[in-house]
């Protein structure tokens, strides 16, 4: 009991030294979800899931390993359409627009929406090659320089450019773990992205490295929308804004995060907080 | 020897062993009271072990010098007037006829009466070796059963001891595959060398005339360069590999990316059946259809094509390889870590671009090492080429044209009346040794690529 008290007192206490969080509600909307279901297969794995994202802010999604969580996630840049046998139901706007409208390209979606996953996946290629990779698929550089100078801020942006700047032609796969969630990170930013999903980026890392990337995703917040996948409470209570409780692929509780961990309006949401489940 | 009386021998002392150490140690287990070190099952294999090895040596040593003594015995059997009239193929020609009538066959012809004595002593003699090594092996046996018997006891390591038998055992097992390999290189290198002394070199390794005389007695050997040979492998197995590499990757690349579940679990099998047809079938195949095919569709072109040519062997042979290369490559490609493609096609990639772009160069190391071993399996394959390609050992560059390659080559000088005393067939072993080399080659360039590759992606 003692550990639990602690564990609350510490979310209070992170809480209370976040940066001004009520103001994310004030934020205009930018990602609309209403009723989405996702079937794997006979499996149902979401329960009409209906969310506002704020723009420029980050929205943490916290709940128990298998809550539907990621899922939810993949389904605002259509990643569980590479996923066979997954079916999405109801509607994702993203600026009003319908992602799952047949119209719509699929490509454009996720140059537009970037994504960071769980574990660092660099593709084996030299640093510079990984960061160019997008950019070059969608033809965002007119020449030599213009790349360069795209990977060089993009480095810059996720904070690792200082680190790397005299090996850009080493492989991305010799960085440690951070670095190399941080090169994943730029490799998104390259692309040129309004949207930022994370599906739980700290979750391999040790947390000197879960510190810098926390920091980095409390900067890029002025000028990206980041949508962040965390099994941790207390990250979601340190970088987020806004976060939603998702508990057997069912949306439980959201609200500014300062509401969610201070004043849980539901039972189940207040039992995970308190770890009592999950 | 009788064979089931071995066997039964040798499952009786085994069955008895295990069991006596087995009970040993159980009986030590109630009366001793102390912790015992080994269970057991380990007392019984340690007894078994004491009991089998001492058995088998003895058995081993008369397999190996049963045949000598029971020879002597027989030659001893003749009389001295016949043995000196008998010349060493006649001796052995006797021998053969004392052993068929001891065996109670029978022999052609009429029996002389040395050779009925001869033939009856024989079979005394055997029944009497036979039954004379069953019982010293298993007086042996039976000795050192009593002797780990004794040495069971509490402390005994028996555990230990089994493992390290184990291990002594594999160890055999493995130096066995590497013996024999030493000893086929050995042997292809020593009459290698015999050829040598009748044809230098230079001539073989940078001839460019292969025109063996294969009439046996005369002083001229005919003329037996490589390179023509070398020309006609390097010329289909290049054909071959441009036929199998393009439609294997393409077809792993299909499977293991686009196809729906289904499809796949149905064209999967059904292309590594192509592996399992018999080479010797591929070999009709081209010659009765595709060689034709491509003699008819060569003139409808204005082209020359010869019905058995280079062509016609290369493009049937890289069919049989489309599995090889396929199958591999589609293991390796599914290797690939899953958070590779999702990463890429998180940032928007296509399909296309993804495979090109990361899942293919991630999985470079692993299909070119496939593609070597496909080109391997093509410098060796024989029945194709021996049918397809025309046997014609002339150098020349010209794919539609009839070429023979090494291993036709060795396959010509090899069959009908050989005596190895002549480069005619000396030669096979030169040609096997150059093929050795070629295949040994591509492994290790192969494995140098692989390890390459692997350092700078992980």
């Amino acid at each position: 009991m003692d550990m639990l008290a602690g564990k609350v007192k510490l979310t209070q206490q992170s809480v209370t030294s976040a940066m001004n969080p009520s103001a994310a509600l004030d934020r205009p909307i930018r990602i609309e979800a209403r009723d989405v279901t996702v079937h794997y297969g006979a499996k149902q794995a979401l329960f009409g899931i209906s969310i506002d994202i704020p723009d420029r802010a980050v929205t943490s999604f916290i709940g128990p390993s298998g809550c539907g969580k990621s899922t939810f996630l993949r389904c605002i840049n259509r990643m569980n359409d590479t996923i066979e046998g997954a079916r999405v139901g109801g509607t994702i706007k993203l600026d009003g627009e319908d992602i799952y409208d047949p119209a719509l390209d699929v490509v454009e979606l996720r140059a537009r929406i970037g994504m960071v996953f769980q574990k660092p996946n660099p593709f084996p290629k030299s640093i510079y090659e990984n960061v160019a990779y997008g950019p070059r698929i969608h033809g965002l550089a007119r020449s030599k320089a213009d790349l360069d100078e795209i990977v060089v801020s993009s480095l810059r942006k996720a904070g690792l450019f200082e680190e790397v700047k005299d090996r850009l032609n080493e492989p991305g796969t010799g960085l440690s773990g951070g670095q190399q969630q941080r090169l994943c990170i730029a490799r998104a930013i390259a692309v040129g992205p309004e949207v930022i999903l994370m599906d739980e980026p700290c979750s391999a890392l040790d947390p000197i490295a879960t510190a810098i990337i926390e920091e980095l995703i409390d900067e890029l917040r002025e000028n990206y929308t980041i949508v962040i996948v965390t099994h941790s409470m207390q990250q979601a209570a340190r970088v987020s804004q806004k976060t939603a409780f998702f508990h057997l692929g069912k949306l439980i509780e959201e609200g500014v995060t300062e509401d969610i961990f201070t004043n849980p309006v539901h039972k189940q949401t207040q039992d995970y907080i308190m770890g009592r489940i999950g | 020897m009788n064979t089931l009386a071995v066997a039964g021998l040798l499952l009786v002392l085994l069955g008895l062993s295990y069991q006596t150490g087995w009970s040993r140690s159980r009986a030590l287990v109630t009366t001793g009271g102390q912790k015992v070190h080994s269970r057991p099952q380990y007392h019984g294999a340690y007894t078994a072990l004491w009991t089998m090895i001492p058995t088998l040596l003895v058995l081993l040593l008369w397999a190996w010098l049963g045949g000598e003594i029971t020879h002597n015995y027989i030659v001893s059997q003749i009389p001295t007037d016949v043995l000196q009239s008998l010349d060493q193929a006649g001796l052995n020609a006797t021998i053969e006829r004392i052993r068929a009538i001891a065996s109670g066959f029978g022999v052609a012809g009429d029996v002389a009466p040395f050779e009925q004595t001869a033939g009856e002593n024989l079979r005394n003699f055997q029944m009497l070796t036979n039954i004379g090594v069953l019982l010293v092996a298993a007086l042996c046996g039976g000795a050192a059963l009593l002797y780990a018997r004794k040495r069971i006891t509490a402390r005994l390591r028996a555990r230990n001891a089994v493992e390290r038998v184990i291990n002594i055992v594999l160890l055999l097992c493995s130096a066995v595959a590497i013996l024999t390999t030493l000893g086929i290189v050995t042997s292809l290198l020593t009459e290698a060398l015999r050829f040598f002394t009748f044809i230098h070199p230079f001539d073989f390794f940078f001839g460019t005339v292969w025109a063996p005389n294969n009439a046996p007695g005369s002083g001229n050997y005919g003329r037996y360069g490589l390179l023509p040979l070398l020309a006609g492998t390097l010329m289909i197995t290049a054909i071959a590999m441009l036929v199998a590499v393009p439609l294997g990757l393409m077809a792993a690349i299909y499977l293991s990316q686009y196809a729906p579940r289904r499809l796949r679990s149905i064209a999967k099998p059904l292309i590594e059946v192509l592996a399992g047809i018999p080479t010797i079938v591929f070999g009709f195949f081209a010659l009765v259809t595709v060689g034709p095919f491509l003699r008819d569709f060569g003139r409808l072109v204005g082209l020359n094509i010869n019905a058995t040519s280079a062509l016609t062997a290369g493009i049937v042979m890289g069919i049989m390889i489309i599995p090889f290369v396929s199958s591999l490559s589609d293991d390796i490609l599914n290797q690939v870590p899953r958070t590779l493609r999702d990463g890429s096609y998180g940032l928007g990639a296509t399909q296309s671009e993804t495979i090109r772009k990361v899942l293919l160069p991630a999985a470079l190391p692993g299909i070119v090492g496939a593609f070597l071993l496909a080109v391997s399996r093509a410098i060796g394959e024989t029945m194709i080429v021996v049918l397809a390609a025309g046997n014609a050992p002339v150098l020349r560059g010209n794919p539609f044209e009839p070429v023979a390659t090494i291993t036709v080559s060795i396959v010509n000088q090899l069959t009908g009346d050989t005596d190895f005393s002549g480069p005619q067939s000396l030669v096979g072993f030169a040609l096997g040794l150059t093929l050795f080399v070629i295949t040994l080659g591509l492994n290790i360039f192969a494995l140098y690529i692989v390890r390459r590759f692997r350092e700078q992606y992980e």
